[in-house]
């Protein structure tokens, strides 16, 4: 039979029985819908972690405490005080790769000013962080190095905490005093709003310092958490962290072969992670949803073999007038290939739909044009392949017993 | 008398032997007979005679377990499924008592059929040649009717008529008549008288022995043999036999 009669003969049979060829091809629609959507999801979460990251500069290199914590091994706390404010001052003085630098310490905690308050994270750094960190004032200035060196009680706020602070995120709050852990900070600078971060995180809800007074008057502790270095340039920086390697090495008296009690990370380093992070969690979304394309082949074959047995009759007519087996077992692939492709359509058109609507509830959403070929290409084969035992059955059968059968 | 005719069926001592758990069912036990171009052969015998056997192999459906079977000289007994189901294709046109038409299909669909599985065929032959037999058959008028918007007497015509759309080489009924009452039995005969003037050779299958006057021979089974095999030198005309029915009745 020619390829258009298959065709014909396929649709004509899928017309005569829509309600159940829609109800076995719900399956493929869901499962494929479901792909896309999931494919959707991660490909737009990793481009928009990765614009994220960028917008936090892109030649940002972090220097952290402690061992590289692959594999999770628990450290000692000892190990996590191993960053100085000496380690700060050498690479400040001998790195010639760095733009700029700056420690940091953290403290978390309540703030308050008169009766309202709220919890937030103090970050101890130098002026320089605002470059670093592609931080920029709205408002005010910043502390200076001399407020450094005297452990000024001063300190610049993001928008969030003039909001909770002053009741509004635009209430002129500049020379008030507020209270963090009992020590008073006046404030001198506001920041300029940088809204959520891809997890959620509300990045004005921040309060910057001078690290001293961080370290002396609130955390009181003589180490630093973090370092944070940004390279002369983003193509330099694999050889600006080899400096500050070299740097750290030498201060912590760290010999060829040992390891380090640091751990250096680019923003490079952190996109790359990310992104296959996201590819991991993507593509374990996607075998879920394929999974579902499996049982929903299933369900195919079923309609299948069931669509066999009963048009018996019509199989033993058909090859009584000629009908060779390889011209039944194609009339029934082509069935079955037309059934998965149709939900196959439906279901990318689902599944872009479905994608829309979750980005414009906020989720960070991308179709890639190849899951839809992917998907179509799934299709196909799993018509063929759930097909092909159906049509094998009908192919095989007896003309004399089939033309019999009631 | 036969010997310029063109010999389109033979079979050579034809045996079909079925395997019932540990029993043989000996279906047909050496059958030979020739049949000619422009024959109607009517095969009649009692129920489990052999009749259906036969016809299966006459319609390549199934194949001897000994014995030759020549259709229009080409051996049938050796040939591959796929091979029986080209002939069948080009040289047969079955008619089956219960008419078998696609359901829902309308009646010019139903007689393309044959013609799908001939690549020699495009849409529009096809069209035409089902068009052909449909009128052959009295049917012109209704060729978009579907399957089961017609009486039994119309499904047969288009059963005959998909019968006649590939130019067979011999045309063989099971029964063509036996779901049918006796003004529509007929009727069919009188087209199959028809079809037989016109040269076609005719293979029908019947329990009804009334039916062997109107056909030029008649082969009897019994017990999977032959036991007679007749011409019938005074062939009977149906359609006079028709005009004799007394007219319907309304009641
Ligand atoms: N597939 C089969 N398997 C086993 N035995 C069979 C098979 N087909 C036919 N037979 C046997 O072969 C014999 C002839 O059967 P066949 O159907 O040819 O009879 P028939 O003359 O057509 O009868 P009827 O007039 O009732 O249709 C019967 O005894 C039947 O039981
Ligand atoms: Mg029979």
């Amino acid at each position: 039979m020619s390829f258009a009669n298959l065709i014909r003969v396929a649709i004509m049979a899928i017309l005569n029985n829509k309600i159940r060829t829609l109800l076995s091809m719900l399956g493929i629609i869901i499962g494929v819908a479901a792909v896309i959507i999931m494919m959707s999801i991660g490909q737009g979460s990793k481009m928009s972690i990765r614009q994220e990251l960028s917008k936090m500069g892109t030649n940002l290199i972090i220097i952290r405490p402690g061992a590289d914590m692959h594999g999770g091994v628990r450290q000692d706390p000892s190990a996590m005080q191993t960053l100085k404010v000496a380690d700060y001052e050498s690479i400040k003085n001998e790195a010639k790769l760095i733009r700029n630098v700056s420690p940091e310490v953290t403290s978390s905690g309540q703030v308050i000013y008169g009766a309202n308050n709220t919890t937030t994270t103090v970050y101890g750094e130098t002026p320089e962080y605002l470059d670093v960190k592609l931080w920029t004032l709205e408002d005010g200035d910043c502390f200076t190095p001399e407020d450094i060196k005297k452990s000024a009680k001063v300190c610049l706020v993001g928008r969030t905490i003039v909001e909770e602070l002053f009741g509004d995120k635009n209430a002129d709050c500049i020379g008030k005093t507020i209270r963090f852990k009992s020590i008073p900070l006046r404030i001198i600078g506001v920041l300029k709003s940088k809204g959520f971060n891809n997890w959620g995180m509300d990045q004005d809800n921040v309060i910057i310092a001078p690290y001293t007074t961080v370290m002396k008057r609130i955390a009181a502790q003589n180490y630093l958490s973090t370092i944070n270095v940004s390279a002369l340039s983003e193509e330099q920086s694999d050889a600006c962290i080899d400096e500050l390697k070299t740097i750290l090495s030498r201060n912590h008296k760290i010999k060829e072969g040992m390891p380090e009690d640091f751990t250096i990370r680019s923003q490079q380093e952190m996109m790359e992670t990310m992104s296959t992070t996201m590819d991991t969690i993507t593509i374990i979304l996607v075998v879920a949803a394929a999974f579902s394309l499996l049982v929903a082949g299933i369900g195919i074959m079923n309609i299948m073999l069931v669509s066999v047995t009963e048009r018996t009759k019509e199989i033993g007519l058909r090859m009584s007038v000629g009908a060779r087996g390889r011209d039944i077992s194609r009339q029934f692939l082509v069935e079955a290939i037309m059934i998965s492709l149709t939900g196959g359509l439906l279901g990318v058109i689902v599944g872009i739909g479905g994608a829309t609507a979750a980005s414009s509830m906020g989720l960070p959403c991308s179709v890639p044009l190849w899951s839809v070929v992917l998907s179509f290409t799934v299709c196909a084969l799993i018509g063929l392949i759930f097909g092909f035992i159906p049509a094998r059955k009908a192919a095989r059968m007896d003309p004399i017993e089939a033309i019999r059968y009631e | 008398m036969k010997d310029n005719k063109r010999v389109v069926i033979e079979l050579q001592d034809v045996r079909r032997n079925f395997k019932v758990g540990s029993e043989v069912v000996h279906a047909l036990r050496g059958i030979s007979f020739k049949i000619y171009e422009g024959e109607f052969v009517t095969i009649m015998g009692t129920s489990g005679s052999g009749k259906s056997t036969l016809l299966n192999q006459l319609g390549c459906l199934d194949t001897p377990t000994s014995g030759e079977y020549y259709l229009d000289g080409t051996p049938v007994r050796k040939m591959k499924r796929s091979e029986r189901a080209v002939l069948r294709n080009r040289k047969i046109g079955f008619v089956f008592q219960n008419y078998n038409l696609l359901p829902k299909t309308t009646a010019v669909e139903n007689v393309e059929l044959p013609l799908m599985y001939n690549t020699k065929y495009n849409a529009k032959q096809r069209r035409e040649a089902a068009v052909k037999a449909l009128q052959a058959v009295g049917l012109g008028e209704r060729l978009e009717h579907k399957s089961n918007q017609m009486s039994g007497g119309q499904m047969q015509r288009v059963a005959i008529a998909r019968a006649l759309v590939n130019d067979p080489a011999v045309i063989l009924a099971d029964e063509a008549t036996g779901n049918l009452d006796t003004r529509t039995s007929f009727e069919m005969l009188v087209l199959f008288q028809r079809l037989h003037k016109e040269g076609r050779t005719i293979i029908f299958v019947t329990h009804n022995p009334e039916i062997a006057q109107y056909s030029s021979r008649n082969i009897m089974l019994r017990d999977g043999k032959i036991r007679e095999d007749q011409i019938n030198e005074n062939i009977q005309s149906a359609a006079e036999a028709l005009a004799a029915l007394p007219a319907p009745q309304d009641d």
